[in-house]
């Protein structure tokens, strides 16, 4: 008995502990970025943003959570209930589930498997489900529409997200999330030029600065963020696949959608800003922990994410497909091979 | 071990049931999405063999792609569940007949086939232990070394497929209007606008 509790009985407890502190940290921090993504769009626009609930405002992600939840959802006569209700609900938990590969420090990882990024890369590609379901049980010709929209987009943006990570793969030489930050500190185009302690040189921003801007860009369309909110375009599909959503399916939809955007801004921190490690290699910057330095950078990437809402105008749907079949998947194909080749040639290539 | 086996009959179970609720179930759709569940479980399943990269990559691959497209499409047919069970009692017999066989023929080839226990005790490449190296090296190792034609002519048959559904579904219309991208961005305001001056009551 007491052998079966060391084995099963402490691990799970422990486990089901770090979970739950992961997802609440990981919730309010969700709120605050909801509410930063605001206060952002409403600074570039001149506006004060929301400021009523609470000082300058903070707890308006609350008060709306409050409000979402009380609100009776109503369900459309014509929809198709069950898939109606999982949808939401489908969304909401994939998003949620992909945070149990991150590593936030070192160590800090509730599961660190081995195929961590593969993980991550399957589950994302699950997301699309949600919006597609929604839009389909809704029985709406604009939910519909939105659906097939997001369907064909999320699809066309993962390839070249799948080649982002190939080359970000060949240059660490594993697909452990941690391991891939680590590979980061030793070797590096800082070690080249035997400046070791710029280690902001080392990540990989620098030498595969392409494969950084595209994956930038494909993150915004993978999660459905302006400019490539088509999905949901308000002066075209009223609201997308969301039109027959209210109260707490709402909610959990732009929750799902919110924990996906910042998981792209921790993948984004991992694969190519260091993840936890300190920027400068000395004293003042080591002493830091790496919590702190990876939620600096993760929010950096989401400050920019807001900047490019705030400022870019939506795209037309045939140029964001022309852009992700035309001009990212050739793009990064062709990366792929420049960077196998020069890793190769160079001798580079890890193990 | 007890855990072990509860997550597989678990996997198992809900993998059978969603298989059979893919062709039981009344709405294309739902089929569909039982289908996901199906692969799904399956993808537990390999996970419990301890095969994590295929376990992922069918996730990737199956659901992730082609389960979207499965479910695109039959999203927008407007199939007639009326019309589509009409007649069904009239082919009934005839189904279950080559259903039956076909169930036969199989339990006759399955029960007569026998593996040789040689060769699952010698492996034509060995199989390296766990600690050594990660299935995902352990399959690099193998795929792109011993079997690399073969890799590459499973590319190719992919390739061919692709051409192959290029040809059939690309049409060009002579009154299709096209966008040409490059010219677009190369206009500027000299060749784009032209001033005239208008003389009043006259017009252009």
């Amino acid at each position: 008995m007491i052998d079966f509790w060391n084995t099963y009985g402490f691990p799970f407890i422990l486990m089901v502990a770090e979970s739950l502190l992961l997802l609440v940290v990981l919730l309010v921090i969700i709120a605050y970025v909801l509410y930063a993504d605001r206060k952002i769009w409403a600074a570039v626009q001149i506006r004060r943003g929301p400021n009523v609930v609470g000082p300058w405002g903070l707890f308006q992600s609350f008060a709306d959570l409050i409000k979402f939840v009380l609100k009776e959802p109503v369900i459309p006569a014509g929809a198709n209930k069950g898939v109606f209700l999982l949808a939401p609900l489908l969304s909401v938990t994939l998003a949620l589930a992909t945070w149990a590969v991150v590593p936030v420090a070192h160590n800090w990882v509730i599961a660190d498997i081995n195929v961590g990024i593969l993980y991550i890369f399957a589950i994302s590609s699950l997301e699309v489900y949600g919006v597609v379901m929604g839009g389909w049980a809704s029985n709406s010709k604009y939910a519909f529409l939105g659906a097939l929209r997001s369907a064909a987009q999320m699809v066309s943006y993962e390839v070249s997200i799948g080649f982002v990570i190939v080359t970000v793969l060949m240059c660490a030489g594993t697909l452990n999330l941690s391991e891939i930050v680590e590979a980061q500190r030793t070797h590096g185009l800082a070690t080249l030029l035997g400046v070791p302690w710029l280690a902001f040189l080392n990540w990989y921003w620098l030498p595969l600065f392409p494969m950084f801007v595209v994956f930038f860009i494909s993150a915004l369309a993978e999660t459905n963020r302006p400019p490539f909110d088509l999905p949901e375009a308000e002066s075209e599909l009223v609201a997308g696949f969301m039109v027959e959503y209210g109260s707490a399916p709402y909610m959990m939809f732009m929750l799902g959608e919110y924990a996906a955007i910042s998981l792209m801004c921790a993948m984004t921190t991992i694969l190519f800003m260091g993840g936890w490690l300190p920027p400068l290699d000395f004293a003042p910057f080591t002493w830091v922990p790496g919590i702190v330095w990876f939620l600096i950078k993760a929010l950096l990437v989401f400050f920019m994410f807001a900047m490019v809402k705030a400022m870019v105008p939506r795209y037309r749907y045939d140029q964001l497909m022309r852009l992700g079949w035309k001009v990212f998947l050739p793009l990064s194909l062709a990366m792929v091979f420049i960077v196998a080749l020069v890793l190769m040639v160079m001798g580079w290539a890890p193990n | 071990m007890i855990l072990h086996a509860f997550f597989f009959y678990l996997f198992a179970a809900v993998t059978v049931a969603s298989a059979f609720m893919v062709i039981s179930a009344r709405n294309p759709v739902h089929s569909v999405l039982f289908l996901i569940l199906a692969f799904f479980n399956s993808a537990g399943l390999f996970l419990m063999l301890g095969a994590e990269f295929l376990a992922l990559i069918l996730i990737v691959v199956y659901v992730g792609a082609v389960a979207v497209l499965f479910l695109f499409v039959v999203m927008m047919l407007d199939v007639d569940f009326v019309e589509l069970r009409q007649g069904f009692l009239q082919y009934l017999p005839i189904g279950a007949l080559v259903g039956i066989i076909l169930l036969i023929e199989l339990l006759v080839v399955l029960g007569g086939w026998t593996i040789s226990p040689d060769i699952i005790a010698a492996p034509t490449t060995p199989i390296p232990a766990l600690a050594e190296m990660s299935n995902t090296e352990a399959i690099g190792a193998v795929l792109y070394t011993r079997y690399i034609f073969f890799f590459q002519i499973a590319g190719l048959v992919l390739l061919v497929a692709m051409i192959g559904a290029i040809v059939l579904t690309l049409r060009h219309k002579a009154y299709a209007k096209r966008q040409n991208i490059s010219e677009q961005v190369g206009r500027d305001p000299n060749t784009a606008i032209e001033v005239r001056k208008v003389e009043s009551g006259k017009g252009i």
